[in-house]
């Protein structure tokens, strides 16, 4: 029982890089497809929300196999300096959970921005503040703070949604657990410590974002 | 295209199977997650502690682990408790557990967790006049529950749970890994012997992006329906 740990604690770190990488670019993503989606432009409108319903419509396993195994089909990629990239499961791994949680968080940021009271927007302009100082200091500020719980739920699904690189030979938490599972014939040690460890991180995870809410105060 | 022809030379009929497996297990895993859902929702509401701590630990355990863990958990814990079991009936054999029903009762504990926090959100959402009410005209205790809150319950819960089924038809892509033949397992084979990754995952893909899109339809149907009562 002991003896597995350091094995799994290895792969938690590798877990926590994964969810903490994907994270980043996904919430840029997000933020950069909130905004497409709340411009008036159909074409560019249509083009956000089709990337959000194909991501949020299809299985993270989908999305993860069609850019570990399907990207490497591409001729053209094959031999360009993005092979570098894409040859590597770890990064495959990264780019297909980016795209992923980054529909999920720009429709959360999208409806942030959208209950936006209209007088914030119109008592910042009659002040004769710019429409990018508008945006920054004060829908971008507010629609963050709105979305925070939504948001926590996201990063909870995305630790879970990190054990899926397991299956595409990374050794993550999830892998871990596996190896100790073939090598000792004990399933129910290998996963249940896992388990624990899972519960352990997302406890964690749960209580940084309600001391995050607290501070910044819920309102709207 | 000929290669998703029916027939021995495409995977036309394979994938139509495949896709037909998946919506089955969708809906077992759902209605095992309803009866999960039935027995721990009124646990969650409970007065009683004990009970109240039972419920809680079920949907934040399985809430807070990843799918795969209890997949798992249960396709290598399963065939090893069903061997031991048997060993002691002195059958030494090994014994496989089918892969539909791991899956589906593994899919089903999960989605019965998310299930659960919905029947909560819709009993707590109930009027409180509605109980006083039916205690007032003298309705025993069962007939309260299935004449007057069960049907409200459901119609309150209706919208969440669409979300809940789609999170199930798309955690059902995980089975994949035990070699329960869905689409996601089918798209493997194929792409896998055909080396043309990218086109089998890419209609595995879309096969998903119908069946979500299709669901969302017969969903708000549904809705519409039993709103009229309000």
């Amino acid at each position: 029982m002991i003896s597995i740990f350091p094995s799994l604690l290895n792969g938690t770190v590798i877990t926590l890089k994964l969810l903490v990488s994907s994270m980043f670019f996904g919430l840029l993503i997000g933020l950069l497809f909130a905004i497409l989606r709340i411009n008036k432009n159909p074409i560019i409108n249509k083009f956000a929300y089709g990337y959000s319903y194909f991501f949020r419509g299809t299985p993270l396993l989908v999305q993860l196999y069609l850019i570990y195994y399907g990207l490497a089909n591409i001729e053209f990629l094959r031999n360009s300096i993005l092979w570098v990239i894409i040859r590597e499961p770890y990064w495959c791994a990264i780019i297909a959970f980016s795209l992923n949680t980054g529909a999920y968080t720009s429709e959360i940021l999208r409806s942030a921005f959208q209950t936006i009271k209209e007088g914030y927007i119109e008592a910042a302009k009659s002040l004769g503040v710019t429409k990018q100082i508008t945006f920054f200091k004060i829908q971008i500020p507010i629609a963050i703070k709105q979305s925070l719980p939504a948001y926590g739920n996201e990063i909870i699904l995305m630790l879970k949604g990190t054990s899926l690189a397991s299956v595409i030979t990374i050794m993550d938490l999830m892998g871990e657990a596996r190896k100790v599972n073939v090598l000792t014939f004990k399933p129910f040690e290998a996963f249940i410590t896992a388990g624990i460890i899972y519960l352990f991180l997302t406890f964690i995870i749960h209580n940084i974002v309600k001391y995050l809410e607290k501070i910044y105060g819920f309102q709207t | 295209m000929e290669l998703l022809s029916f027939g021995d030379t495409g995977w036309g009929d394979e994938l139509f199977f495949a896709t037909l497996m998946t919506i089955a297990v969708s809906i077992a895993a759902m209605v095992i997650g309803f009866v999960f859902a039935l027995i721990f929702t009124p646990l969650k509401l409970s007065k009683n502690k004990t009970l109240n701590i039972i419920g809680n630990c079920y949907t934040t355990i399985i809430r807070g682990v990843p799918e795969l863990l209890v997949i798992y958990l249960l396709f290598f814990g399963g065939t090893g408790a069903a061997m031991y079991v048997a060993s002691i009936f002195g059958y030494d054999g090994y014994i496989e557990i089918n892969a539909f029903i791991t899956g589906a009762l593994a899919i089903g504990i999960i989605s019965g967790a998310y299930s659960t926090e919905v029947f909560r959100g819709a009993i707590l959402s109930i009027d409180k006049g509605q109980f006083e009410a039916s205690k007032v005209l003298g309705l025993k205790k069962n007939i309260q529950f299935y004449k007057v809150i069960l049907p409200q319950m459901l119609r309150l819960s209706i919208p969440n749970l669409s979300n809940v089924w789609q999170i199930t038809l798309k955690d059902t892509s995980l089975i994949s890994v035990t070699g329960l033949v869905e689409i996601m397992r089918q798209s493997y084979i194929a792409a896998g012997s055909t080396r043309d990754p990218l086109f089998f995952y890419s209609v595995a893909a879309v096969l998903y992006l119908i069946l979500t899109f299709l669901s969302m339809k017969i969903i708000n149907k549904l809705e519409v329906r039993y709103k009229k009562g309000f």
